[in-house]
């Protein structure tokens, strides 16, 4: 990204009330008031409080915060779907909020496409339907919007799906028609609310991969909303951190990573370099099935055959875990009419606490294959870890 | 010990109203049930002329191809019954009533419950309008009907479009109310005007519910023409009169029996109508 980049939008000292008297609320707030106290005082809620930011031409800006931090309601006052209360939002000279109906009307066509969280394809309308839509509403003429809609569908590799209907498709593939309805309009900028926050994670990984590569080749200028730091930290040129409707930070990934603006971001980050260094708890899996100290040998014989197991742990009624008890040997003192497991108990198996990390853990998987149980201090079962868990948190692990 | 509280006269009031409008208005009252009477001779001539069996077969071929064969056989048997009673005749008269009725009540309240949607004020201000449409006994409105458009079929009308309008509002309504918000959100998102989000996204989703709406206009629309036949309309609620009139049940339940038949009809008719037309 090059110094003399143009700005494509420019957004100044942005303000959003939800109310009927937005004038105490803004008064209050520049008395320093904070968003909880205005909403007790008034009754109205500050969702954004002077939000300046610029968009450059041809960047991915990544708008980032937790639920009610007015990332929606910001992206939504971008195109007026949202009436903003005060500030500016100048896009090629045009400044949104003062725009009139028609003016609006004309600026959303020009300049903006939006692809939603939970798609909002029309669900009586055709995939190319769907895709055309936005140029049939600008009054295109049948044959190019058919084209440009179908070059879009072809750009999110829906070719052959034209005709189906969007309840046909998988969420992934939903959204890549959302994709295509918005690349079709070829507007000059794509507004992306929380585009793939309801995608399973694997499709949605796919899904940023593809956006970079799209946005990489047609170097469009997209504003992405989304809640997900790792989502943020794949995509983003750029990241506005957004909380209780105010900016916290704005900057590139590493700037956010390494140099936090303060504790809130610091937090939002942490859970980064948690993730890099894996431990025992991250690969934990619940356990299926316990078997009590005060079970007898054919109870347990049951848990072990209703639950695929081989081996069983052993826990007292606090779970604290008194041992391993496997199949042959249970299976034994059924046999011989033993009437309780005390004895049977083993304590040769590999035992961790949560915080152990992964590549210990690798070591610990003998050649029988018990699972390994994850203590707490008290002793208390939390969970095992098998080998294939450990293997693929670490191949994930691998991707970043 | 009795307050002397002067009576309201509400009646009154309500009469004068009334009594100025069918002065005023007259010259509007006779032309609407002039125009009104000519579509009813016209649509009641159309279906007398054709044959019985082939009225019979369009509908038959109609059930066959919204709703399938079961349909369209108990069409045939319900419709032989109703020719084999002597009540061909009536049936049609009130088919007619029914069909014109729902035309106009479905023509005025399709823009008003659109208006209703997308408006709050005007909301607030028809639902208690409804309301009253709604509960205020079918049979008042019968009442007016007469100085307005004398007795007969438009009276009929006039007093069927009135009570049967209210769920096609309602529906309309509703049915605009329940598009998602996101969907409405995409349609502004792409610049559409007022009326491309009405006509590409609003309107067709909300169909089926619409559908509903006129399906409950047809059955209340029917159950009226029924009860106009006090005010001289004429139809199968005529031979139910007539029977009460000379005290003969058997007539009575013959008639009876050709509006359930009649109703069952219809209302299977318009629902196979809106299930095809589920997005």
């Amino acid at each position: 990204m090059s110094e003399t980049e143009n700005i494509k939008i420019q957004v100044r000292g942005l303000s959003k009330v939800f109310g009927n008297h937005t004038k105490k609320a803004l008064e209050l707030r520049d008395e320093g008031k904070k968003r909880a106290e205005i909403l007790e005082k008034t009754g109205q809620t500050l969702g954004l409080s002077n939000i300046s930011f610029d968009v450059k031409e041809g960047e991915l800006l990544v708008i980032m915060g937790l639920s009610g931090s007015g990332k929606s309601t910001l992206i939504r006052c971008l195109n007026r779907l949202i009436e903003p209360t005060e500030g500016d939002i100048v896009i090629d000279d045009e400044n949104i909020p003062k725009l009139s109906e028609k003016e609006l009307l004309e600026c959303r066509r020009r300049h903006f496409s939006m692809v939603f969280q939970h798609f909002a394809l029309f669900p009586h309308r055709t995939v190319q339907a769907n895709a055309e839509f936005g140029l049939e509403i600008r009054g295109f003429d049948k044959e190019e919007r058919a084209k440009k809609a179908r070059e879009a569908l072809l750009q999110v590799g829906l070719e052959g799906w034209e005709d189906s209907m969007p309840s046909q498709l998988s969420g992934g593939m939903q959204q890549r028609v959302g994709l295509a309805r918005a690349l079709a309009n070829d507007s000059t900028v794509l507004l992306m609310d929380e585009a793939f926050s309801a995608l399973d994670p694997l499709i949605r990984k796919d899904m940023q991969q593809e956006l970079l590569e799209l946005q990489h080749r047609m170097k469009k200028t997209t504003i992405f909303i989304t809640h997900d730091l790792d989502e943020a930290l794949a995509l983003a040129d750029r990241i506005i951190l957004l909380k209780d409707g105010e900016i916290v930070q704005i900057g590139t990934a590493e700037d956010i990573l390494t140099h936090p603006a303060d504790d809130y971001v610091a937090r939002f980050t942490e859970g980064v370099d948690m993730s890099r260094i894996l431990n025992a708890r991250h690969a934990m899996r619940p356990v299926r099935a316990v078997a009590r100290s005060d079970d007898g040998p054919r109870t347990v014989l049951r848990k072990l055959s209703e639950n695929g197991l081989d081996s069983i742990y052993v826990t007292d009624r606090q779970r604290k875990l008194l041992g391993l008890l496997e199949a042959d040997v249970a299976d034994r003192a059924a046999r011989e009419g033993q009437q309780s497991i005390e004895g049977l108990i083993g304590n040769d198996f590999p035992k961790v606490g949560p915080d152990e990390p992964l590549h210990n853990l690798f070591a610990m998987f003998g050649d029988k294959s018990f699972p390994i149980a994850v203590v707490d201090d008290d002793q208390r079962l939390l969970g095992v870890v098998v080998k294939g868990a450990v293997l693929a948190q670490l191949a994930e692990a691998g991707e970043h | 010990m009795a307050i002397d509280i002067p009576r309201i006269p509400l009646g009154d009031w309500i009469e004068t109203g009334l009594d100025y409008l069918t002065s005023e208005f007259s010259g509007v009252t006779r032309g609407i049930s002039r125009f009104t009477q000519t579509g009813i001779s016209a649509l009641n001539d159309a279906l007398m002329w054709l044959p019985e069996w082939a009225l019979m077969a369009i509908i038959a071929l109609l059930c066959w191809r919204l709703a399938g064969m079961r349909l369209a056989i108990g069409a045939v048997l319900g419709l032989l019954l109703i020719w084999n009673m002597g009540l061909w005749f009536p049936m049609i008269e009130t088919l007619t009533l029914v069909v014109i009725a729902t035309l106009v009540a479905v023509l005025i309240a399709l823009p008003v419950g659109v208006f209703a949607a997308l408006s709050d004020k005007f909301y607030s201000v028809i639902m208690p309008v409804l309301d009253f449409m709604q509960t205020m006994p079918a049979f008042v409105y019968l009442i007016p009907a007469i100085p307005f458009f004398g007795i007969g079929s438009v009276s009929a009308i006039f007093a069927t479009v009135i009570f049967s309008m209210p769920p096609a509002i309602r529906f309309t309504t509703l049915g605009i109310r329940q598009v998602p918000t996101e969907l409405v959100e995409a349609a502004d998102a792409f610049g559409s005007t007022r009326g491309q989000k009405l006509l590409k996204v609003q309107l067709p989703l909300s169909l089926p519910t619409i559908m509903a709406g006129i399906n409950q206009t047809i059955m209340l629309a029917l159950s009226m023409v029924v009860i106009a036949a006090m005010i001289g309309a004429d139809g199968l609620g005529n031979e139910v009169w007539k029977a009460i009139q000379r005290l003969r049940p058997g007539d009575g339940f013959e008639a009876g029996i050709a509006v359930v038949i009649l109703a069952m009809l219809l209302d299977r008719l318009t629902q196979a109508f809106r299930k095809t037309k589920k997005p």
